[in-house]
């Protein structure tokens, strides 16, 4: 396991992952040094400039400015701020409240297993982001709101995938006879069954970053997730988009972010796959 | 017989519970559910007197059974925003968002495997990369952006297409479409209208497209992946070597093993089509559930979400029934757990 993650030259496998990689990196760094990155950081931040109202893109604001003379470059390196956050944010809960009732589930397996079950397959139930629509419409519009119906609606997969994982290792006479040795199941869980389903685990939060990014953006557009003045890069896509055959730069550059940044972590999820899973690799 | 029936039966109970979770969110959660009904200004009495009327002062599983019942019985309750009921908004409305996602489904479905098939068919070469990249490309997109990209370009710059709506405005006193099924290209087609016909998909092309773009990519991606894992089968390899012609092995033998897995995809995207319909017609200003759902969702119409949740749980388990029954009837063996 250490030694696989130590070479990650799968990173650079290939001319699109490196770009990729590149890429993902230009992002976080954005979201880190937003301040000192931004070409006008205070606009970024929020200040307006109603002098600079709608000026296209240009040498002294790369790609123009907004509707408030805000410079659109600055603004965009600002949303990746959030847009990092909610990602790492919503993948990481989900995956650690998925994680903790799956082993439960496939380690305990009776009744417990059940109702973990059911309960989940319950939300799954709906179309795929339709259940945080509307958590996210009655709990309010905001990023944080936002952040807790995405968690709702993604926790499911991760309580399933290890599940499923759980119980597998759960049968292997290993862990059989570590359980009639009278070894104590948190340290076989811990040991035996954690340790086994990382790579499934981190597989997946690799594929989910980027659509979870995806998702956020989404909301924001319709106007239920982060609220104006915040650099959203899926706000800024909604505010620009009456606009859009005149000041055309505002929704298609932001909206560019999105894409780009969701592009990457795809990529990198799919090399990250195929490096786990040399089956599908191969081919 | 008896998976069926247990299909069904499971079914019944993910109903339920749909039902009670969109029950749970609509009703419980909000800390006055009539204050949302009437507005902030209503004073204690009116909201008090309204609570009566619409039975919130009763215990939360009598209104839960109530509900059901209600449901049932085709009352939906009123929409908080349009004031008609919201199974009669859903019954007008539906039709446009089924037609959209039939055309944005067909052109995934044909394209997407043809890619598919395509790149697979050319492994490792130029064909291959580029396809890889623009289907990545698909499911990394933002629809809504999408959409906003190619109203710029197409209906903007170039003016090839029309930028929203359904039909021009000015169709309906031309050229009317009578009212046979309410799906309006399809009556418009059966009623041998064709200049609404040709307005209509005129009208259908930019949606369809934006709508189609995830499902594309997720589907050729797929359907790559799965015909290249069949064509390294040990069958595919003896008949080969038994000298069957190479269109015969791809078309006959791979395509048809690797069909199953492929078809679950198409009934996956289709379900994503549901929720992709919302930001979709937003862009469009297209007169079908997601534009409904949308302004519902932001004007907190509580009956109107609960419907419109309702039905996209409903379709989705419709699109997972079919997706099962064509599988047991290309793969025999399902019949058989």
């Amino acid at each position: 396991m250490k030694t696989k993650l130590a070479g990650l030259s799968f990173l650079f496998k290939d001319t699109l992952t490196t770009i990729a990689t590149v890429m993902m990196s230009i992002f976080i760094g954005a979201a880190i040094f937003a301040p000192w990155l931004a070409p006008f950081p205070k606009e970024g931040a929020g200040e307006t400039n109603v002098d600079n109202i709608y000026i296209g893109p240009g040498w002294h604001h790369l790609l123009g400015t907004d509707e408030l003379g805000r410079d659109l470059l600055s603004r965009i390196i600002y949303g990746a701020r959030p847009a990092l956050l909610i990602a790492l944010a919503v993948v990481g809960f989900a995956a650690i409240i998925g994680t903790l009732l799956g082993l439960i589930a496939g380690y305990r397996g009776g009744w417990i297993d059940n109702i973990i079950m059911r309960v989940s397959e319950l939300f799954l139930s709906f179309p795929p982001l339709l259940l945080s629509l509307v958590a996210v419409t009655f709990l309010g519009p905001g990023l944080v709101n936002a952040l807790i119906a995405l968690i709702i609606s993604w926790w499911p997969w991760y309580a399933r995938l290890i599940r499923v994982e759980a119980s597998i290792v759960r049968s292997k006479p290993y862990v059989e006879i570590s359980a009639a040795m009278g070894v104590p199941d948190r340290i076989i869980i811990v040991r035996h069954i954690l340790r086994n389903v990382t790579t499934p685990l981190i597989v997946q939060i690799a594929a989910d970053l980027g659509t979870v990014i995806l998702a956020a953006g989404s909301l924001a557009f319709i106007g239920l997730g982060a609220q104006p003045p915040s650099a959203d890069w899926g706000l800024m896509v909604a505010q620009g988009r009456n606009l859009i055959f005149d000041q055309w730069w505002i929704s298609t550059f932001s909206g560019l972010a999105i894409f780009l940044a969701v592009l990457s972590f795809n990529i990198i999820g799919d090399a990250l796959r195929d490096h786990f899973d040399p089956r599908i690799a191969r081919q | 017989m008896r998976i069926l029936w247990n299909r069904l039966s499971s079914a019944l109970l993910v109903l339920c519970a749909a039902s009670f979770i969109t029950f749970t969110l609509a009703r419980v959660i909000p800390s006055d559910p009539a204050l949302a009904y009437i507005g902030p200004k209503a004073t204690a009495a009116d909201s008090a007197k309204l609570r009566i009327t619409l039975g919130l002062d009763q215990p939360i599983p009598v209104q839960y059974f109530k509900y059901v019942w209600q449901t049932l019985h085709g009352n939906w309750g009123y929409s908080l925003s349009t004031k008609q009921p919201v199974l009669q908004e859903i019954i007008n409305r539906l039709p446009a968002t089924l037609e959209l996602i039939f055309f944005a489904m067909s052109f995934a479905v044909i394209f997407g495997v043809a890619m598919g098939v395509y790149a697979a068919k050319y492994r490792g070469r130029l064909q291959d990369s580029v396809i890889r990249i623009v289907a990545i490309a698909g499911v990394s997109m933002p629809a809504f952006w999408l959409g906003l990209l190619l109203q710029m370009l197409f209906a903007g710059r170039l003016t090839w297409f029309p930028a929203t709506g359904q039909f021009d405005i000015d169709l309906k006193y031309d050229n009317p479409i009578s009212k046979v099924t309410g799906f309006p290209i399809f009556d418009s087609i059966i009623t041998g209208n064709f200049a609404a016909t040709v307005n209509g998909l005129h009208h259908m092309v930019l949606p369809a497209l934006t709508l189609s773009a995830y499902s594309f990519g997720l589907l050729s991606r797929m359907a790559r992946a799965n015909l290249l894992e069949v064509m390294s089968q040990d069958y595919i390899k003896v008949a080969r070597a038994y000298g069957l012609s190479e269109r015969l092995v791809f078309f006959k033998l791979a395509l048809r093993n690797a069909l199953p897995p492929i078809i679950t995809v198409t009934g996956l995207s289709t379900a994503y089509l549901i929720t992709g319909t919302f930001f979709v017609e937003q862009v469009y200003n297209w007169p079908g559930i997601g534009s409904f759902a949308v302004n519902s969702l932001l004007s907190i119409d509580y009956p109107a979400i609960m419907g419109i949740t309702l039905l996209a749980a409903v379709g989705y388990l419709v699109i997972n029934f079919i997706v099962d029954l064509i599988h047991a009837k290309l793969d025999p063996r399902v019949w058989m757990r």
